[in-house]
């Protein structure tokens, strides 16, 4: 039985058993209508993308036949329109899709691993090691984020045995290694404050006092209870690195589309051109498609905020 | 001998729209209070004692709604406008909290936190007797070296005396009736004795009514006059302080009374169960279920509170009971 | 808290050659020097390539060559660019200038109008007004700076002059090409479309912070304190809400204003914006060291002062902070 404190203003309104606290967070984010949404067509376009053989209507470098058929705006035969040497734009939108969210799934993973292990290390242990971990992340997050990226790429990218393993500078893998290389920090300081904060908890005490290992602390109580807060900050690190692997590819430093690959940066990295010309259909769809993506993370990220904080008082 | 009527609380309901649904958390409260006098509030978290004087005060969030009537010194507060309210709130009727540690603002200092209290209330009053009022406030509610005190920011000061610094802003304005939200819950037990002190000291010197909420039948025995005790958003049993310690009628009463050391007895009996969930709120006693003397007809519907004796009570088995209890 | 302020600035100095040495063992990583260079000038000579390597601090020895070009970066004998052999100062205060009023007008204007508008939507939580504040904070975090850029140029590049047949803001430049002196009026003009690019960014971050924030404050105690009180609602809002609700908001904008300096990036890119950003792209795309370097000390000056500013602003609207 879980019992739940009804507050309002500082004020116990009244106190009564309920719903466990995994069957209340589902609850309050399903209470999300947008997020919801979001969840669903973010579900259409992961299956989307993994049909592509069935959904895409052309190959990647494939021409639209019937020539000629450069800028062909959107018509029956493409419904996204056609680009200046007569792709199908639909057709790469779909395969441009499948690379961000790859890039951006796995980014975000390895930088929530990465992250939490330092935040805990960092959180529990403290003293030395702590202080140059959060002056390291301070610095990193203060600095022009565009500018570091692109100096490591370059720095990184120069180090032969390293491109050995985390592959050449224009390839999808290397911006994934890339991108966690930074993305790591944030997560690093939210796990590192809510161990510092659940650390004073009495459960914690309890569980200590009982004669409990560190490592069973951390992975039975620390790391549970702030599974919430680590399921929020991955969902922005997705949104996060999808965004910043399309703002690389606008400025020609992401991956490249030298073997007929594509990415939504890319796309939308060719919209600028495109654009003085008027041909509106090659920056419309791509663009929409990428705001259409991080508005539903963050919806979601959003929603996953609301549901594992246990503060009813939100004012809702 | 009890002076005039300066509070009086009839039928107050007061119900929060929340996401889980309809919260019912004051069901029908009569509380009256007179001038000068230290009336108890007891009931446990969730009993709607808080939300009763929030109430009352007109400082709860829009999502609640309220009804029934708050007669303070001849003004219905219910409905009254957002002027007379302010006039009312710290001018005549003022509340002090149970968390003195996050009950000041920390940003500014003591001084200037009790000049805006005399300032909101006295507009015409300079800044500088305000400042030198203030000063005095703070030694009347005993802080030491008041005059330098003043000017210092609120985390510079301990538990107890933070409780001071907000007895002091709600006496301010010698207001008629003074609402001490569980004042001393938060703070360790010598603070606690001396914080009562300086409450009972602002009864008697300045006439101030004083309605003190909280769960510690103690510190009721040792201070109130009348006690009101409530239950699940309900008054259950109310009298003078006396008659309700010598011969409680109503089962909650007693259970809370049982549940208190005595001496002579060793062994404390607690009562069983919860309160119920304010979101659906039983039909009939809200204590029955946790009642060792229940029947159908207390389950059916919600007893209305009546003269019994020199009490009022709740319970429509109040004389069986009291008869049962006197025999064994 | 002027000890502490001194103190941080002592240290600064360290920190900041640590972050130069680091910066410039990167980009000679990164960018090979020497290989921009001979890219640049295939005929130079062996004076020549010796004189520019010994100039820039380029020796073998990183830690040598570091000193060497502290050395001269700190007596202004500052090496000229590789590309047209520029003097790198006037370019370098142009940009910055640049980038400072873009970035001032564009931090102002958002901020002011993201605290107004976070405050407007924590008034009333769960209300119309917002979800619709929430959502359109949403939609702007959401978008990333360059879409709504190209938005913006294709609607007033294209567009506009298409419909109307005269242009309403210029999508490039601060000024037309060939314009010399002073127009403010102009300038304006020019400086509208980057302006509100970055400024709808600002706004949609600061609606949030401010709207969290100040939600935080309105549940606190001291809250129900100060309308037990019976003061006027502006007062308790302001004086009580705001005042607080401001502390965190303010040490987040000082960060955020140390990193416009070099973060203003893709804007000045796609506008054509001479600022710090088309110059850090123009030279690092060609690899051009002697450009980089006094670029990459302005920036991570600026962050680093912004740093102590924030802490300093922090203790200075906060009296439970004491620094030491």
């Amino acid at each position: 039985m879980f019992h739940m404190h009804f507050w309002i203003q500082g004020f116990v309104l009244t106190e009564f058993a309920t719903l466990s606290p995994k069957r209340m967070a589902m609850r309050r984010f399903l209470s999300h209508k947008a997020a919801v949404v979001s969840c669903v067509l973010l579900a259409v376009m992961v299956l989307a993308v993994i049909l592509s053989p069935i959904t895409a209507r052309y190959g990647v470098n494939e021409q639209v036949r019937k020539p000629p058929n450069t800028f062909l705006p959107p018509q029956r035969l493409a419904w996204f329109g056609t680009d200046e040497i007569g792709r199908d734009m639909y057709s790469r939108l779909i395969y441009g899709i499948k690379v961000s969210l790859i890039i951006g799934l796995f980014s975000a993973l390895i930088s929530t691993v990465v992250g939490c292990v330092i935040g805990a290390v960092a959180g529990f242990r403290g003293g030395r090691f702590d202080d140059v971990v959060m002056r390291v992340t301070d610095l990193f997050l203060a600095f022009p984020f565009l500018v570091a990226l692109l100096v490591v790429r370059n720095t990184i990218g120069g180090i032969g045995w390293l491109t050995a393993i985390i592959g050449d500078k224009s390839s999808p893998r290397f911006v994934v290694f890339l991108l966690s290389f930074f993305g790591w920090m944030g997560v690093a300081r939210i796990v590192r404050g809510q161990i510092l904060a659940l650390k004073e908890r009495e459960f914690i005490e309890a569980a200590r006092a009982v004669g409990a290992t560190r490592r069973y602390i951390v992975r039975r109580h620390l790391l549970p209870n702030s599974i919430g807060p680590i399921m929020v900050a991955l969902s922005f690190a997705v949104v996060g690195s999808i965004i910043a692997e399309s703002t690389l590819a606008f400025f020609g430093y992401g991956p490249q589309a030298g073997d007929g690959g594509t990415s939504l940066g890319i796309l939308v990295g060719a919209a600028k051109g495109a654009v003085q010309s008027g041909y509106w259909w090659i920056a419309v769809f791509p663009c929409f498609a990428l705001v259409l993506i991080s508005l539903a993370i963050n919806f979601i990220g959003d929603a996953l905020r609301d549901a594992t904080d246990p503060r009813l008082d939100r004012g809702e | 001998m009890m002076g005039e009527l300066v509070l009086s609380i009839r039928d107050l309901r007061v119900t929060f729209e929340t996401p889980l649904g309809q919260l019912e958390a004051v069901r029908g409260v009569d509380i009256d209070v007179h001038e000068g006098e230290m009336i108890g509030v007891v009931g446990e978290s969730g009993s709607g004692k808080s939300v009763t004087f929030l109430a009352a005060m007109g400082l709860l969030p829009h999502q609640a709604k309220v009804s029934g009537s708050v007669m303070l010194n001849g003004q219905e507060m219910l409905g009254a406008s957002n002027k007379v309210l302010r006039n009312m709130r710290g001018g005549v009727m003022s509340m002090i909290f149970q968390d003195p540690l996050s009950a000041l603002n920390p940003v500014h200092r003591i001084g200037d936190q009790i000049v805006e209290m005399l300032k909101a209330h006295q507009p015409k009053m300079s800044n500088k007797d305000a400042a030198k009022r203030a000063v005095e406030l703070l030694d009347v509610v005993g802080i030491p070296q008041a005059a330098e005190r003043a000017h210092q920011y609120p985390h510079e000061f301990s538990g107890g005396m933070r409780q001071r610094v907000v007895i002091a802003i709600a006496i301010a304005n010698n207001p008629k009736v003074l609402i001490a939200d569980e004042p001393t819950t938060a703070l360790d037990v010598t603070v606690q004795a001396q914080i009562l002190e300086v409450i009972e000291r602002v009864q008697k010197s300045f006439g101030t009514a004083v309605v003190l909420i909280t769960h510690d039948l103690g510190v009721i025995a040792r201070v109130a006059d009348r006690v009101n005790v409530m239950y699940a958003g309900c008054n259950v049993e109310k009298g003078g302080v006396d008659s309700l310690f010598d011969h409680p009628s109503h089962p909650y009463t007693r259970g809370l009374l049982a549940s208190l050391p005595h001496e002579g007895i060793n062994r404390l009996t607690p009562i069983t169960g919860f309160p119920p969930n304010m979101l659906t709120p039983p039909t009939g006693c809200g204590f029955a279920p946790r009642c060792s003397h229940v029947t159908d007809a207390c389950l059916a519907t919600l007893p209305p509170i009546r003269t019994f004796g020199d009490l009022e009570t709740a319970c429509i088995r109040a004389e069986e009971i009291v008869v049962k209890a006197g025999l064994s | 808290m002027l000890r502490f302020t001194i103190r941080r600035l002592v240290w600064a100095v360290p920190t900041l050659l640590l972050v130069t040495f680091l910066v410039y063992i990167a980009l000679r990583l990164g960018t090979d020097p020497l290989q921009s260079y001979l890219r640049a000038n295939p005929r130079a000579t062996k004076v020549k390539i010796a004189q520019y390597k010994s100039v820039n601090g380029l020796s073998s020895n990183y830690v040598l060559g570091y000193f060497n070009w502290l050395k001269n970066f700190v007596t202004f004998n500052w090496p000229r660019s590789i590309k047209g052999s520029r003097e790198v100062w006037p370019e370098l205060k142009d940009s910055l200038v640049n980038t400072v009023r873009l970035g001032s007008l564009a931090t102002f204007v958002g901020v002011v109008i993201g605290l107004m508008v976070g405050m407007f939507a924590a008034l009333k939580p769960g209300s119309r007004r917002d979800v619709a504040v929430n959502t359109a904070a949403f939609l702007g975090i959401s978008i990333p700076p360059y879409i709504t850029a190209v938005l913006f140029q294709l609607l007033f590049a294209v567009y506009w002059s298409r419909w109307f047949g005269h242009t309403l803001f210029p999508t490039s430049g601060v000024y037309p090409p060939g314009h010399t002196g002073f127009d403010l009026l102009l300038m304006l003009k020019h400086m509208a479309l980057p302006t509100i690019v970055v400024a709808i960014q600002v706004i949609a971050v600061y609606s949030r912070y401010m709207r969290s924030s100040l939600l935080d404050v309105m549940n606190s105690d001291f809250m129900r304190t100060a309308r037990s009180k019976g003061i006027s609602e502006r007062r308790i809002l302001f004086r009580h809400g705001v005042r607080n609700a401001l502390i965190p908001v303010v040490t987040i904008a000082a960060l955020d204003i140390g990193s416009i300096i070099g973060g203003l990036i893709i804007t000045e890119n796609i506008f054509a914006y001479p600022g710090m950003g088309m110059y850090f792209l123009s030279a690092f795309g060609t690899g051009d060291f002697p450009l980089l370097m006094p670029w990459m000390v302005v920036v991570v000056a600026s962050t680093l002062m912004f740093n102590l500013i924030a802490d300093v602003s922090y203790a200075f609207l906060d009296p439970r902070i004491r620094l030491d």
